[in-house]
């Protein structure tokens, strides 16, 4: 008989919804659970903390969330599999055993995946930017990581080895649930095809609630029941690859053909060419059939020749930005708003505010489309004005609020509820490291 | 008709790219959406909006076109200086295009 296993899938983002992953565990007879915790520049903020104190730099929810799940999955035998472990995975391992053995679960073996960090290795051959003109050394001392999505391999390495917590940093989000496959499976390394459908299972399941019924509803077109109680997805995973995406009896949100052809095209770009540290998955051929309510099966998902580079994501410190907001509401708030972005416009020319970029935005008008596309709209009861720069350092991102602040007292009639921010960004770029200079390795930690 | 009759729609995005999936609800719709919904026309519709190329990648299998725009998120979702920087919100503009579905039908 075709050995399947039942892999849950309990977070799509660093702050997502807690009690979906509970009721997973609860309440989906699973054997994996999954949390895939890590935005694009989370590790370098991470990494940040990390500089300033070495024990932090991993996901903040962590404890809330092991606190919440481990007594379960102890209890049920379901393995855990996460990302939280952003810039500093061994530390969330210390601090995971440490609240297995408040919580007296002291046989869970929990365990550290390490050697992301390719910082060094980056510097050392001064890779090219691939976003644009420079390299890795060009940043200077304005770099502030460089790290490696990894495969599979050393998270189902670590489940063979026996652990019950599998903790990684940067790892390629699909990779987080190809790993149980593998290693239940022991499916080979070079089996492109199942490596392809994996992967298919893995992006289909990595943003949680986006398959369940999260960031689809549109209502009187598509409409999705009980999103205050959205239930997160369950992948049954056959040995030979066959997946049915499902979800909890009786949790909210839905699971059809329609959300998952959305989720499946969701941040791909070439549906042949979708690129992956342990296969170059193709899309095209996949096929999506309604096969009871909430159950959806997945086929055709296959695959080509890994790369012989890893990509990896480098954080720096990239600018200052400045902003301001203010309101008018009633007859005439459109005009108003828009004398208020001309009065600012020329106060930053006039007082000779330093930046690179500006942009002038009317809320409720044409800050999401911009004027063209907005152009066809109806006066708006309300506007809000919007104000954003960037600068090269936080005294100038200062003004450019204070800019709009300033409209109380000097600007159009009637404008309130002013407020301003100046913030640092930490950007990303990536480039590609030969595959040979990353060395992850397992690490376990005592509970 | 507008497009929104017929298709549903997600962004997604990655550094200063966007991709827009629009998928027929009906697969007898799939061929409006190979005629009409063109590189070319979304480019257009997003005018001011992507600096860069589009380019579209067809899935007859399961009746979907996935549009890839470069250059789009203000340079980068982590650096843009965007209310929306994902460009989460570009599929709903996409779903606004007008489709001609001929006479009679």
């Amino acid at each position: 008989m075709m050995r399947t296993i039942r892999i849950g899938s309990g977070a799509g983002y660093s702050g997502d919804r807690i009690e979906p992953a509970v009721e997973l565990a609860e309440k989906g007879e699973i054997d994996y659970l999954v949390f895939e915790c890590l935005g694009e520049r989370t590790v370098a903020l991470a990494q940040q903390a990390r500089m300033k104190n070495p024990e932090s730099g991993y996901e903040p929810l962590l404890e809330e969330r092991m606190r919440a799940v481990l007594p379960l999955c102890a209890a049920k035998g379901i393995k855990i599999v996460t990302n939280m472990g952003a810039a500093n995975p061994e530390a969330a391992a210390k601090k995971t055993a440490e609240i297995a053995r408040a919580l007296g679960l002291s046989k869970l073996k929990v365990a550290a995946v390490v050697g992301d960090d390719v910082l060094d290795a980056c510097k050392a051959n001064d890779l090219p930017i691939m976003e644009f003109e420079g390299t890795v050394k060009q940043l200077g001392n304005k770099l502030l990581s460089a790290n490696a999505y990894l495969g599979a391999e050393p998270m189902a390495e670590a489940l063979t080895r026996g652990a019950d917590v599998v903790i990684t940093g940067r790892a390629s989000d699909p990779a987080l649930f190809l790993a149980p496959m593998v290693h239940a499976f022991g499916w080979a390394m070079d089996d492109w095809n199942l490596l392809g459908q994996g992967t298919v299972a893995g992006h289909l399941l990595e943003c949680a609630g986006q398959i369940t019924g999260g960031y689809f509803a549109d209502p009187g077109y598509k409409d999705i029941p009980d999103l205050a109680r959205l239930g997160f997805p369950i992948g049954e995973v056959g040995e030979d690859g066959s997946l049915v995406v499902t979800k909890v009896p009786g949790s909210g949100g839905a699971v059809t053909a329609q959300t998952c052809k959305e989720q499946l095209l969701y941040e791909v770009h070439d549906p042949r060419r979708y690129f992956q540290p342990d296969v170059v998955a193709d899309f095209s051929d996949v096929s999506v059939e309604e096969i009871a309510p909430d159950r959806v099966r997945i086929n055709g998902g296959r695959g080509s020749k890994r790369t012989d580079t890893l990509k990896v994501s480098v954080g720096y410190v990239d600018s200052f930005i400045g902003e301001g907001q203010i309101s008018y509401a009633g007859p005439g708030a459109l005009a108003r708003g828009r004398l208020a972005l001309d009065i600012v416009r020329e106060r930053l020319k006039l007082t000779g505010v330093a930046s690179s970029e500006l942009r002038f935005d009317l809320i409720g008008v044409d800050s999401l489309h911009g004027r063209q596309v907005s152009a066809h709209g109806n006066e708006p009861y309300e506007v809000r004005v919007r104000v954003t720069g960037r600068t090269e350092n936080l005294r100038e991102a200062v003004r450019i609020g204070n800019e709009v602040e300033t409209l109380y007292t000097n600007g159009p009639a009637g404008g309130g509820g002013a407020w301003k921010s100046a913030r640092d960004v930490v950007a990303v770029a990536s480039v590609l490291l030969p595959r040979e200079l990353a060395r992850p390795q397992v690490r376990f930690v005592e509970a | 008709m507008k497009l929104r009759e017929i298709a549903h729609s997600r962004t997604g995005d990655k550094g200063n790219t966007s991709n827009i999936s629009v998928i027929a609800y009906d697969a007898k719709h799939y061929p409006l959406l190979l005629e009409q919904v063109t590189a070319d026309r979304v480019k257009q519709h997003f005018a001011g909006v992507v600096e860069g190329d589009v380019v579209r990648y067809e899935l007859p299998n399961i009746s979907a076109l996935n549009f890839v725009m470069d250059q789009t998120l203000g340079g980068g979702v982590t650096r843009s200086l965007a209310l929306d920087a994902h460009g989460k919100s570009l599929s709903s503009a996409l779903l606004d295009l007008e489709i001609d579905d001929g006479p009679g039908s």
